[in-house]
C-alpha cells in the first residue's frame, strides 16, 4: 500500500470504504462478531453488572517511543474499565481520518491495535470510519468505547477511600507525559524516555482476587497526573491525602527531563499506571501482589488517607516540611528560565 | 543526577534545618529575588519549617510577571497581524494584557508557537519563508545570551524573516529601585543563582554596601536553599554584611565574560517598563542600531500602547514584596492559574501561582 493516501472516498460508505474494511480492518482485527459487518454487534451476556466507558484519543505525535495512538486507544479504554473492577469484554473502534493521511501509517496503527487487542484478550467487535477534508482534522483521531462485566461483590469507587487507607502507585510516574512533551518539543534527550502505555486489567484482576474486600479505589492517573487524580479521590472521599516525596517512584531520566523543562512528574500523564487505595493493614500484602505482576514491578506505597481537611492533598518533603499539592490548572507549560 | 541529587539528600538537608534554627537570632526579612527560588522554596516545604522571626518575601524575578501590560498588548497586537508568526516561551501564553492573552489570539487564528529555545524560533523562520517570525524576548540575563547568539546566527545565515522583540531585563537595577523605597524593609537578599552565573556574584556588592544588605547567591536545591538562608541569618545576626556565594558550582565573582561580550555586541542598555514597578532607567536591553534589521520594534514600527493594569490586582505590590498574595482580594477566588487576572498567577514561577499551587492553606 506504500505511498497511498486516505481519500474522501474512503469515508463515503461506497466501494473505497468497503475495500478499506476488507483490506485493513478485517485483515488485522477479524473475529466472528466483527466479521458479520452488521449495523451493530450482538453480544452474549455474562454474569455480573455491565461497565461501559468511552474515550477519544487525539495524541500528537501519533507514533512515540513505547507506543502509538492505536495502542493508547486500546489500553486507555481497557484501563478505564479495569479501574471500576470490571473484566473488559469488548471494544468499539471509531476512526476519524484526515484526507491525505498516509495509508502506511494507518496500517501501522491498525496492526498496533490488533496486537494490543490480542495481548489483552479484548476484541474490537464494531467500528466506524469517517474521513474529513484536509485541514479539518489532524491525521487521525480515534474513539474507543468498551464494555466489561463487574462481579456482584466488587465495589470500586473514589468515594470508597477510607481513613487509614494506603495509596499505592503501580509503577514509575510521568513516563508517558514527558515522552510526549519532549517529542512534541523536538527535544532529543539522552536516556531512554518511553511511554508506559499498557493494559492493567490483569494486574487489577489479581489484586481483586487476592484482596477482594480491601481494594477500595482504583484510578489510572492519565491527564493531570497523580496530583490531579489524588485530588479527585480526596474530594470524593471527603478525606485528606498525605504523600511522601521520597517514596515517589520516578525514573532518573524522567526527573532530569522535568528539571530541564520546568515540569513536575506529579502532573504528567501516565498510560499504564494505577493508583490503588487499599486498607492500611493490607497495604504490604497488596504491594507484594502488585509487585509480583509484570506491570507492577516498580510499585510503591506513596502515602495514606487521613482525616484532615476534606479534599486536600499534602506532600511531606525530605527536610520535614510540607506543601499542598493542587490539581492541574490548564496545560502544563514549560517555564522560561 | 549529578549536581542535583547530592544537594537534595535528606541526610544532608535535615541537619541544615536545625542549623538554620540556631542561626536566626533576631527577626529578619529576606527577599528571594528569583522566581525559581520562590518555586523551589515552596517545593521543598521550606516555608513550613522557617524558624520564628524569619520572613521570606518574594521579589520581582519572574520574567513573565514583570512583563508590562503594554508590552503584552503589543505582543498580542503583533500576533494578530497577517503574515506574522510569533514564537514564545510557554509561560507567556496565558499572560493577560489589557484585553485578552496570546492564548486567546491563537484561538482566533493568530500564529503563536511555543518554543523551547530562540534557535527553535529561527528554525520556524527558515521553515516559513513567507512569514515574519517574531521571537518575544522576555527574560533576564539567563536568556539574553541565547537570544544574542540567535540574532548572530540569523545574520550569519542571512535569514531576513526573523526578528526579536526585546523586553529583556537586567539585574540588579530594579532592586536598586525597590530598595530606595523606605517602605520596603528588607534585611537581606537571596540573590538569583542563574542570573548571577552571567553577571557574577560581584554584581551584588554595590547593593550590599549602599543599603547594608546581606546578600547570598544561592542555588536551587534543598541544601543550597537552606545553606543560603543560614548564611543570610548569620550575616544579619552578626552585622557582618557582605556578598557570599554558596553556588560556586555555577557562579563565580566575575560572571560569564564571554556571554557578556556577545550580549554587548547585540544589545545596549535602555530604560524598561516593569509591571508593577513602572519605568526603571537602564534596567533593560534594546537591540543596537547596527542590528536594527532584527529588531521587531523597528521592522514592524511598533509604538507601545497605553495599557491598563487589571483592577484590584495587587501584582505590582506583590512584585515589590509589599503585599503577599493572600492580601489580594482576587487571589484564588477570581484569579487562579486557570483564569489568571494578574501576571504573578500565570508563570509557574509567579509568586501568586506558587502560593496557590503549594501553599494555599498555610
Amino acid at each position: 500500500m506504500s505511498g497511498k493516501k486516505i481519500l474522501l472516498d474512503h469515508g463515503s460508505g461506497g466501494l473505497a470504504s468497503q475495500q478499506l474494511i476488507s483490506d485493513l480492518f478485517l485483515k488485522y482485527l477479524d473475529n466472528r462478531t466483527l466479521h458479520s459487518l452488521e449495523d451493530s454487534a450482538i453480544l452474549d451476556n455474562k454474569p455480573g453488572r455491565l461497565a461501559f466507558t468511552t474515550d477519544s484519543y487525539v495524541v500528537d505525535p501519533i507514533f512515540f517511543p513505547g507506543g502509538d495512538i492505536g495502542k493508547l486507544a486500546v489500553h486507555g479504554t481497557i484501563n478505564d474499565l479495569a479501574m471500576r473492577g470490571a473484566v473488559p469484554y469488548c471494544l468499539s473502534l471509531g476512526l476519524i481520518l484526515e484526507e491525505g493521511f498516509a495509508m502506511d501509517d494507518l496500517e501501522r496503527i491498525i496492526i498496533s491495535i490488533s496486537e494490543a487487542c490480542r495481548e489483552a484478550g479484548v476484541p474490537v467487535v464494531t467500528g466506524d470510519t469517517k474521513v474529513v477534508p484536509k485541514g479539518k482534522g489532524d491525521k487521525i483521531f480515534i474513539n474507543t468505547s468498551g464494555i466489561g462485566f463487574v462481579a456482584e461483590h466488587i465495589d470500586i469507587s473514589s468515594k470508597n477511600a477510607k481513613e487509614g487507607d494506603a495509596v499505592i502507585v503501580s509503577g514509575t510516574i510521568g513516563d508517558h507525559g514527558i515522552t510526549i512533551m519532549t517529542r512534541r518539543a523536538g527535544i532529543a534527550l539522552q536516556g531512554d524516555l518511553h511511554s508506559d502505555t499498557m493494559p492493567l486489567h490483569t494486574l487489577v484482576a489479581k489484586l481483586l482476587q487476592e484482596l477482594p474486600g480491601d481494594i477500595h479505589t482504583l484510578r489510572d492517573p492519565t491527564r493531570g497526573g497523580v496530583a490531579t487524580t489524588l485530588n479527585e479521590i480526596a474530594e470524593s472521599s471527603g478525606l485528606s491525602i498525605e504523600l511522601c516525596d521520597e517514596a515517589l517512584p520516578i525514573r532518573p531520566q524522567v526527573r532530569a527531563a522535568c528539571e530541564l523543562l520546568g515540569l513536575e512528574p506529579l502532573y504528567l500523564a501516565n498510560e499504564g499506571k494505577c493508583l490503588a487505595i487499599v486498607s492500611g493493614d493490607q497495604a504490604q500484602k497488596a504491594l507484594a501482589v502488585i509487585q509480583a505482576t509484570p506491570e507492577g514491578r516498580e510499585a510503591a506505597i506513596i502515602g495514606k488517607l487521613t482525616a484532615g481537611k476534606a479534599g486536600r492533598v499534602v506532600i511531606n518533603t525530605p527536610i520535614g516540611g510540607a506543601r499542598v499539592v493542587t490539581p492541574l490548572h490548564g496545560l502544563p507549560l514549560p517555564r522560561i528560565c | 543526577m549529578k549536581y542535583l541529587d547530592e544537594y537534595r539528600d535528606s541526610a544532608l538537608a535535615k541537619p541544615l534545618v536545625l542549623e538554620l534554627r540556631r542561626a536566626v537570632t533576631k527577626p529578619l526579612r529576606v527577599m528571594e529575588v528569583c522566581g525559581s527560588h520562590t518555586m523551589a522554596i515552596f517545593r521543598n516545604g521550606i516555608r513550613s519549617i522557617l524558624p520564628d522571626g524569619m520572613q521570606l518575601v518574594s521579589g520581582p524575578g519572574c520574567p513573565v510577571c514583570v512583563t508590562s501590560a503594554s508590552h503584552m498588548d503589543a505582543f498580542i497586537g503583533m500576533a494578530d497581524r497577517p503574515g506574522v508568526r510569533v514564537a514564545i516561551f510557554g509561560d507567556l501564553f496565558r499572560v493577560p494584557g489589557s484585553h485578552g492573552s496570546l492564548s486567546e489570539a491563537s484561538s482566533r487564528g493568530a500564529k503563536v508557537e511555543i518554543v523551547y529555545s530562540p534557535m527553535d524560533a529561527l528554525d520556524l523562520a527558515i521553515n516559513n519563508p513567507g512569514e515574519l517570525v517574531v521571537f518575544l524576548g522576555v527574560g533576564f540575563e539567563t536568556t539574553t545570551p541565547g537570544i544574542a547568539a540567535t540574532i548572530l546566527a540569523a545574520k550569519n545565515n542571512n535569514i531576513k524573516n526573523f526578528v526579536v522583540f526585546s523586553t529583556q531585563k537586567t539585574m540588579p537595577a530594579p532592586m536598586e529601585a525597590l530598595l530606595s523605597d523606605p517602605a520596603l524593609q528588607i534585611d537581606g537578599l537571596l540573590c538569583p543563582g542563574h542570573v548571577s552565573s552571567i553577571i557574577g556574584a560581584g554584581a551584588w556588592e554595590p547593593l550590599a554596601k549602599k543599603y547594608h544588605l546581606a546578600c547570598v547567591v544561592g542555588g536551587f536545591e534543598t541544601a543550597d536553599l537552606l545553606k543560603s538562608l543560614i548564611l543570610l541569618a548569620r550575616q544579619i545576626g552578626t552585622g557582618n554584611i557582605k556578598v557570599e556565594n554558596v553556588y560556586p558550582r555555577a557562579v563565580d565573582w566575575e560572571g560569564n565574560q564571554r556571554a557578556a561580550k556577545m550580549v554587548a555586541e547585540i544589545f545596549e542598555p535602555a530604560d524598561m517598563d516593569w509591571r508593577g514597578l513602572g519605568r526603571i532607567p537602564m534596567s533593560g536591553l534594546k537591540i543596537r542600531e547596527k542590528y536594527a534589521a532584527f529588531d521587531a520594534e523597528v521592522r514592524l514600527d511598533i509604538t507601545l500602547p497605553e495599557a491598563q493594569e487589571p483592577k484590584g490586582c495587587l501584582c505590582g505590590n506583590i512584585l515589590k514584596g509589599m503585599n503577599t498574595p493572600r492580601e489580594c482580594p482576587l487571589f484564588s477566588s477570581r484569579c487562579t492559574p486557570s483564569n489568571p487576572i494578574g501576571p504573578c498567577m500565570v508563570s509557574s514561577e509567579g509568586t501568586c501561582a506558587a502560593y496557590h499551587k503549594y501553599g494555599q492553606d498555610e
